[in-house]
């Protein structure tokens, strides 16, 4: 295990240091710091993107990611929201030594939240690494990511440990087996709170059971354009799903997208629940595409020049709010899924969807953006990924 | 701890101090948001990235559903509405100290003990919940070794009955003997797990 304490800090302060004299000279020096910044941002535009933004994996035109969240905690420890900082202090320790003991773990980086700054906590939550919780009021907050990014643990959220695993597409099976896996080479080092009749047990009676949520997230514009969703979603709810925008609920759901995710956890088994979700997702899809082929045949130069104009604005805008990026970025890809542009691949628009955020804008900055700030980095941001996408 | 005090910051761009409180009511849930004046005025960016789904957001009191459940705890946890459930005012976690008073305000639980300690005025609140009070999942090997064994135990029975019933009697004896080792290492293996 690798301890990361911080994201390297702003090191635009060395740029210009030489004293040569000359104008020539000073051109040079000027020269080499942008190009210096530059490689910088590019440093920290590879630490935002993960494997799940480049867009592959089954049914990718239209699931964007499969997530699993298994809430575990520790037997005869005080939970999160009554514990004292010196409880959560023991459960971090915990974790580092199960970390450190176990050789499955040895893929793993340790993220301590007090020790990270704010940005790059704000960067994590929308990449959608840890909570906004874990992030910003869990002094011992930290986590556990892998590698691949695709398996973490959060510790000291809600509950103590909080396995996640993210797969790009839909792989809610796949993410099941490696989370629990996982699962099991935690409980090899850790005692659990474990209950014959009520199974996991979690701070919260909702999680109680398996501790599983399990959610995947949709790209679903054919059906919000011809205006079907209203009467979809509430049918999704109806079974027992909750349904959310891209960064939880209360967001208003911005460029199609949106999140389905079992409630019940409870007196179900991990396959049913599985099973369950991954069937109603597979209705979305088959109704997405459908309507897609309609929309196609029917109103073929509309949807192109829809998705050209989206790229275009893009491309060329200069300032752009974010509700507004998110929109074009779904109008673009829908062309693009359905064949109608050719000028930049389906895939990175997930890594769009996420670089263009407020946190890691400001990331990529290397500064606090105010919002005039923020819409034209976006636009600028958007743009860079862009080029880069079409070559 | 949680909940914070002194100032608070803006929830968007988390910097400076919020000035501008708004109350946000969809479909009968009330949600509140605290912001700079910069982040309320720009409201292209206003997206507000830290909520989360109100089942999840128990923590930190300002979701909607930990009063839900405090309903379900208070008042009709025994189908009685209006009445606080009798004798659990004195009810109290020995490990953690949460009361049921106080399980009431905050919606979660303050440690495993209080699964115990509340047990059987959780059930109802689990089947409406869950509309079911136990778990079929996943057992952990070690934390729920009893439970494996008596997992095993249970399929065994059937089997052996069903073994009786087509009067296979020498498969049934073995199955009994298998169920007995299995019963001696429950009782042996007490308190072991």
């Amino acid at each position: 295990m690798t301890e990361k304490g911080k994201p390297a800090p702003d090191n635009g302060k060395q740029k210009g240091g030489e004293e040569n004299p000359g104008k020539i000279e000073e051109a040079h020096v000027w020269e080499k710091a942008a190009a210096m910044e530059e490689q910088e941002e590019q440093k920290r535009r590879s630490e935002i993107l993960s494997k799940w933004m480049e867009g592959t994996g089954p049914e990718a035109d239209v699931i964007i990611s499969s997530r699993i969240r298994l809430a575990r905690n520790l037997k005869g420890l005080t939970f999160t929201r009554l514990a004292s900082e010196e409880q959560q202090k023991e459960v971090l320790q915990l974790a580092r030594e199960a970390f450190r003991k176990h050789e499955e773990f040895s893929r793993f980086q340790l993220y301590e939240m007090a020790s990270l700054p704010l940005v790059f906590r704000q960067v994590l939550i929308e990449k959608h690494l840890v909570s906004p919780l874990l992030a910003r009021e869990s002094p011992y907050g930290a986590l556990f990511l892998e590698d691949g990014e695709a398996l973490s643990i959060m510790v000291n959220e809600e509950d103590h440990l909080r396995i996640q695993c993210l797969l790009p597409g839909l792989q809610l099976k796949k993410c099941w087996e490696m989370a629990s896996r996982l699962d099991d080479c935690l409980e090899e080092m850790v005692g659990y709170a474990f209950d014959e009749e009520l199974g996991f047990l979690t701070a919260c009676p909702t999680n109680v059971g398996t501790g599983l949520r399990v959610s995947v997230m949709l790209h679903l514009p054919a059906l919000s354009i011809t205006r079907q969703l209203s009467w979809i979603l509430s049918a999704v709810n109806q079974v027992g799903l909750a349904v959310r925008g891209l960064y939880g609920e209360g967001t208003e759901i911005v460029g199609s997208i949106f999140q389905i995710s079992n409630q019940i956890t409870l007196g179900q088994s991990e396959e049913e629940i599985l099973e369950n979700l991954h069937g109603i997702t597979a209705q979305l899809i088959a109704q997405e595409r459908q309507m897609r082929e309609k929309l196609l045949s029917k109103n073929r130069e509309k949807l192109a020049d829809r998705a050209g104009r989206a790229y275009g604005t893009l491309k060329h805008c200069r300032l752009i709010g974010s509700q507004e990026a998110m929109q074009l970025l779904s109008d673009l890809r829908l062309g693009v899924d359905l064949g109608l542009l050719n000028e930049v691949s389906g895939g990175i628009l997930n890594g769009l969807l996420v670089i263009s955020r407020p946190g890691c804008l400001q990331y990529l900055k290397g500064r606090q953006l105010d919002s005039h700030e923020r819409d034209l980095e976006r636009a600028r941001q958007i743009q860079k990924y862009l080029a880069f996408g079409a070559s | 701890m949680y909940g914070g005090c002194g100032a608070v910051l803006c929830q968007n761009c988390e910097s400076k101090e919020s000035t501008v409180h708004v109350t946000k009511i969809v479909n009968g849930q009330k949600t509140e948001f605290y912001l700079c004046e910069e982040c309320a005025a720009g409201r292209s960016d206003l997206e507000f990235p830290d909520l989360e789904l109100p089942l999840k957001g128990i923590i930190g009191g300002k979701m909607p559903l930990h009063q839900f459940f405090s309903g379900l705890l208070g008042k009709g946890a025994l189908g009685d509405p209006g009445v606080v459930p009798r004798g659990t005012a004195e009810l109290q976690c020995p490990a953690c100290g949460l009361s049921y008073a106080q399980l009431g305000q905050i919606g979660c639980f303050g440690c495993d003990r209080c699964y115990e300690v509340f047990g059987d005025h959780l059930l109802p609140l689990l089947r409406r919940l869950h509309g079911n009070q136990k778990h079929i999942g996943k057992i952990p090997a070690r934390a729920g070794s009893h439970a494996k064994i008596k997992k095993e135990i249970e399929g065994l029975r059937q089997e052996l009955q069903k073994k009786v019933r087509e009067e296979d009697f020498e498969e049934a004896v073995r199955l009994r003997d298998i169920i007995r080792g299995l019963e001696g290492r429950l009782s042996g293996g007490e308190g072991g797990d």
